[in-house]
C-alpha cells in the first residue's frame, strides 16, 4: 500500500515538470516576439534591447525556464501585462468563483446521472433504460454553449425568472451566500451539468448492469439475502469505476468552463483566460494554465489514490 | 415456452438452425457482416442519412441558394424565421440564415472530421510503435502522451489555439495535437496485447519481417477497435472546434461557420432568440449523428453479440 502511494507520488513530479515546460513554452509557441504587446513598435534599438533584458529574454531558453519555474513554486507568477497587477490575485479571485461553478454543476450532473444509471441499469432493456439513455446520449452529444443561450431565451428572454450575466445584482464579481446570488448560479450550474450528467449516467449503467448479473449477485439472491443489502454489494463494487470518471469529469468541469464562463460572463478562470487570449496577455494566459492544469494533476492523483484505497486490485496491478 | 418442445415448436428450431446453416454457408468476411448489420440497425441508418444530407447541402450550397452567404442587405436585418424569400430569417447582417447555414456546414464538418483522421493515423502510427516496439521507445512515446492527458481537453486545445492566434489552420492543428494522445495510447493497449499471442509468433517463427508482421498480423488487429474509438471522438471534435470559432479562434469573420455564426448572433439574442439559436442546433444535430452512428458501429463491429 505505502510503497504504491509512494510510487504515485514520486511520478507525479516529472508530469507537473513537463506541464510546466508546456505552459512556459506557449509564449515561444505564439506568433512574434513575445514582447510586442509591451514595447511600442516604434521603439528605438535601445529601449528593445533593454526592455529585453529587463524581462530576461535575452538568456538561454533553459535558464528562462528555470528562473519562471522558480518564481512558480513561490507564488511569483508574473505581472500581467494589460493590468500591470500581479498576476496571482486574479486567479485567486477567479478559481474561486470557477471552483463554485463546478461544484455545483457537479453536484447536479453526478447526482441526477446516477440517480439515471442505477435506475437504467435495473430496467436495462426496457422503457426506462431507453429513456435514460437518450437523455445521457443528449447529454454528451448537446454543444452546452448553445445549451446556455437555449436556457438564456427560455428563463431569461421569454420568462424573465432568471439573470442571464454575471455572478450577482450590479455586475459584481462578488458572489455572496444569498439568495439572490444563488439565482445567478442556476443557469450556468444547469448548463456545465450536462456533459457530467451524461458520462456518469453512461458509466454508472454500464457498471451496475454488470455487477447486477454477476455470478456472486445471483448466489447472493440464491441464499435470500434482501434487495436493499445486495444494493449494498452493487455499490461497493461499482464505487472505484464511478469514482474515477467522476473526479476525471470533476477536473473537465474545472479545466473547460471557458465556454460556459463565456456565454454567462461569469467571473471564473475561463473568463480570465478568454481576456488573456484577447489581450494577448501571456503572463495571465500562461498562469491561468498552469494553475488549472496543476489542479488536474493534483485531482488526478488524488483519484488514483482514492481508488486504491477502495480497490486493493489496483495497488498489486 | 411449452410449444418449443411440440411439434411447432419443433418446426420452427428446424427453420432458425437451417437459417443459421444458410448464413454460414453464405458466410461473409468480417466488414461484409459489419456493413450488413449496420445497415439493418435504422438509428445507425437515419443518423447516416441526415450527415449525407448535411454533406451534400454543404457541398451544393452554390447551385442550392441564389444568395451569397457573405452579402446581406441592411433592409432585410434580423428577420424572423418564415420570413418570404427567408425561410430561416435573416441574420444581423441581413444575410439569409439558410444560405449561411448549408455554407457553415463546409468549415464546421471539416473542422470535425479532419483533426480527429490526422490524429488516427498519427496516433496509430505512434501507438502501433510504441506497443510493437517496447522498451525504451514505448516509454519515450507513452510517457510523452501522459503530459498531454495531464491537462483536461478543452483546455489543452484552447491553450494551443490561445497561442497560436485565431485561424482556420491553426485551430486545426490545436485540435489533432488534442486527439493524438487518446488515439495513440487505446492502439498502444490493443497492439501490446496482440504482440505477445501464438499466430505473431508463429509469424516471427516462419520467418516473416517486422514489417510484414505489423502490415499483417498487427494492424489487422488493431485498426478495427481504433477506428471505432475514433468516430467517437469525432462528435467531441464537432462540438470543440465549433466552441473554439466560438470564442473567436477558430476561422475569421465573415466566413460562414456554425460555431462562429453563434457567437456574432449573441448580440440578436433578445430580438430574434430562435434565430439566432440556429447554428447550435446544427452543431448539436451533426454531434448527435456521430455519436449514435459510432455507437451503432461499436455494436455492429462487437461479432460476439
Amino acid at each position: 500500500m505505502l510503497s504504491f502511494v509512494f510510487r504515485r507520488l514520486l511520478y507525479v513530479i516529472p508530469i507537473a515538470l513537463a506541464v510546466a515546460a508546456v505552459c512556459f513554452s506557449l509564449v515561444h509557441l505564439a506568433p512574434g516576439d513575445p514582447l510586442t504587446a509591451v514595447i511600442p513598435p516604434d521603439a528605438p534599438q535601445e529601449v528593445v534591447a533593454a526592455i529585453t533584458r529587463a524581462y530576461g529574454m535575452d538568456r538561454p531558453l533553459v535558464v528562462q525556464f528555470g528562473s519562471w519555474l522558480g518564481r512558480a513554486v513561490q507564488g511569483d507568477l508574473g505581472v500581467s501585462v494589460a493590468t500591470g497587477r500581479p498576476v496571482l490575485i486574479d486567479i485567486q479571485r477567479a478559481l474561486g468563483n470557477t471552483l463554485l461553478l463546478a461544484s455545483a454543476a457537479a453536484v447536479l450532473g453526478f447526482g441526477i446521472g446516477i440517480l439515471l444509471g442505477v435506475v437504467a441499469a435495473v430496467h436495462i432493456g426496457g422503457p426506462i433504460d431507453r429513456v435514460a439513455t437518450a437523455i445521457a446520449i443528449t447529454g454528451v452529444s448537446i454543444p452546452h454553449y448553445w445549451l446556455g443561450l437555449l436556457l438564456v431565451v427560455v428563463f431569461s428572454v421569454y420568462l424573465d425568472w432568471l439573470p442571464s450575466m454575471g455572478a450577482a445584482s450590479g455586475g459584481s464579481a462578488n458572489w455572496g451566500w444569498n439568495w439572490d446570488s444563488l439565482r445567478y448560479l442556476v443557469l450556468p450550474a444547469v448548463t456545465m451539468s450536462f456533459i457530467p450528467m451524461g458520462i456518469v449516467t453512461r458509466t454508472v449503467r454500464a457498471a451496475v448492469a454488470e455487477i447486477l448479473h454477476s455470478e456472486f449477485v445471483m448466489a447472493l439472491r440464491a441464499k435470500g439475502m434482501g434487495s436493499a443489502r445486495i444494493a449494498l454489494h452493487v455499490g461497493k463494487n461499482a464505487a472505484p469505476t464511478i469514482m474515477a470518471v467522476m473526479g476525471l469529469q470533476f477536473g473537465y468541469l474545472l479545466g473547460g468552463s471557458i465556454l460556459v464562463e463565456t456565454v454567462f460572463s461569469w467571473p471564473g478562470t475561463g473568463y480570465l483566460l478568454n481576456t488573456a487570449i484577447f489581450q494577448r496577455d501571456i503572463p495571465l494566459l500562461q498562469g491561468v494554465i498552469l494553475v488549472l492544469a496543476m489542479f488536474f494533476v493534483g485531482l488526478n492523483l488524488l483519484v488514483d489514490l482514492l481508488q486504491s484505497f477502495a480497490d486493493p486490485r489496483i495497488r498489486r496491478g | 415456452m411449452d410449444q418449443s418442445l411440440g411439434p411447432q415448436g419443433l418446426q420452427s428450431r428446424v427453420e432458425e438452425y437451417a437459417e443459421q446453416a444458410r448464413d454460414i454457408a453464405r458466410s461473409r468476411g468480417y466488414w461484409a457482416t459489419v456493413l450488413h448489420r449496420l445497415l439493418r440497425d435504422p438509428v445507425s441508418m437515419a443518423c447516416a442519412l441526415v450527415l449525407l444530407t448535411l454533406i451534400l447541402l454543404a457541398v451544393l450550397a452554390p447551385w442550392l441558394t441564389p444568395y451569397n452567404p457573405s452579402q446581406g442587405s441592411m433592409l432585410n436585418r434580423l428577420a424572423g424565421i418564415g420570413t418570404p424569400g427567408h425561410w430561416l430569417g435573416t441574420d444581423g447582417q441581413g444575410r439569409d440564415m439558410l444560405t449561411r447555414l448549408m455554407y457553415g456546414g463546409r468549415y464546421s464538418l471539416v473542422m470535425g472530421i479532419m483533426p480527429v483522421l490526422i490524429a488516427f493515423f498519427i496516433g496509430t502510427a505512434m501507438g502501433v510503435t510504441a506497443g510493437f516496439v517496447g522498451g525504451w521507445a514505448n516509454s519515450l512515446i507513452m510517457r510523452t502522451t501522459d503530459v498531454f492527458f495531464a491537462f483536461p481537453a478543452v483546455l489543452l486545445a484552447i491553450a494551443i489555439s490561445g497561442a497560436l492566434g485565431a485561424g482556420f489552420v491553426n485551430a486545426m492543428v490545436s485540435l489533432t495535437l488534442v486527439f493524438i494522445p487518446p488515439i495513440a495510447r487505446v492502439a498502444e493497449g490493443v497492439t501490446t496485447a496482440v504482440r505477445h499471442l501464438d499466430f505473431v509468433e508463429a509469424a516471427r517463427a516462419s520467418g516473416a519481417g517486422a514489417l510484414t508482421i505489423i502490415r499483417v498480423h498487427i494492424l489487422g488487429n488493431v485498426l478495427g477497435p481504433v477506428f471505432i474509438y475514433a468516430t467517437s471522438l469525432v462528435s467531441v471534435c464537432m462540438i470543440l472546434a465549433a466552441g473554439l470559432s466560438f470564442l473567436g479562434l477558430g476561422v475569421r469573420p465573415p466566413a460562414a461557420e456554425w460555431g462562429l455564426m453563434l457567437n456574432t448572433l449573441r448580440q440578436s439574442l433578445y430580438v430574434q432568440p430562435w434565430v439566432s439559436v440556429l447554428p447550435g442546433a446544427m452543431i448539436f444535430l451533426t454531434s448527435l449523428c456521430f455519436n449514435l452512428l459510432s455507437d451503432g458501429l461499436r455494436s455492429a463491429m462487437d461479432i460476439k453479440r
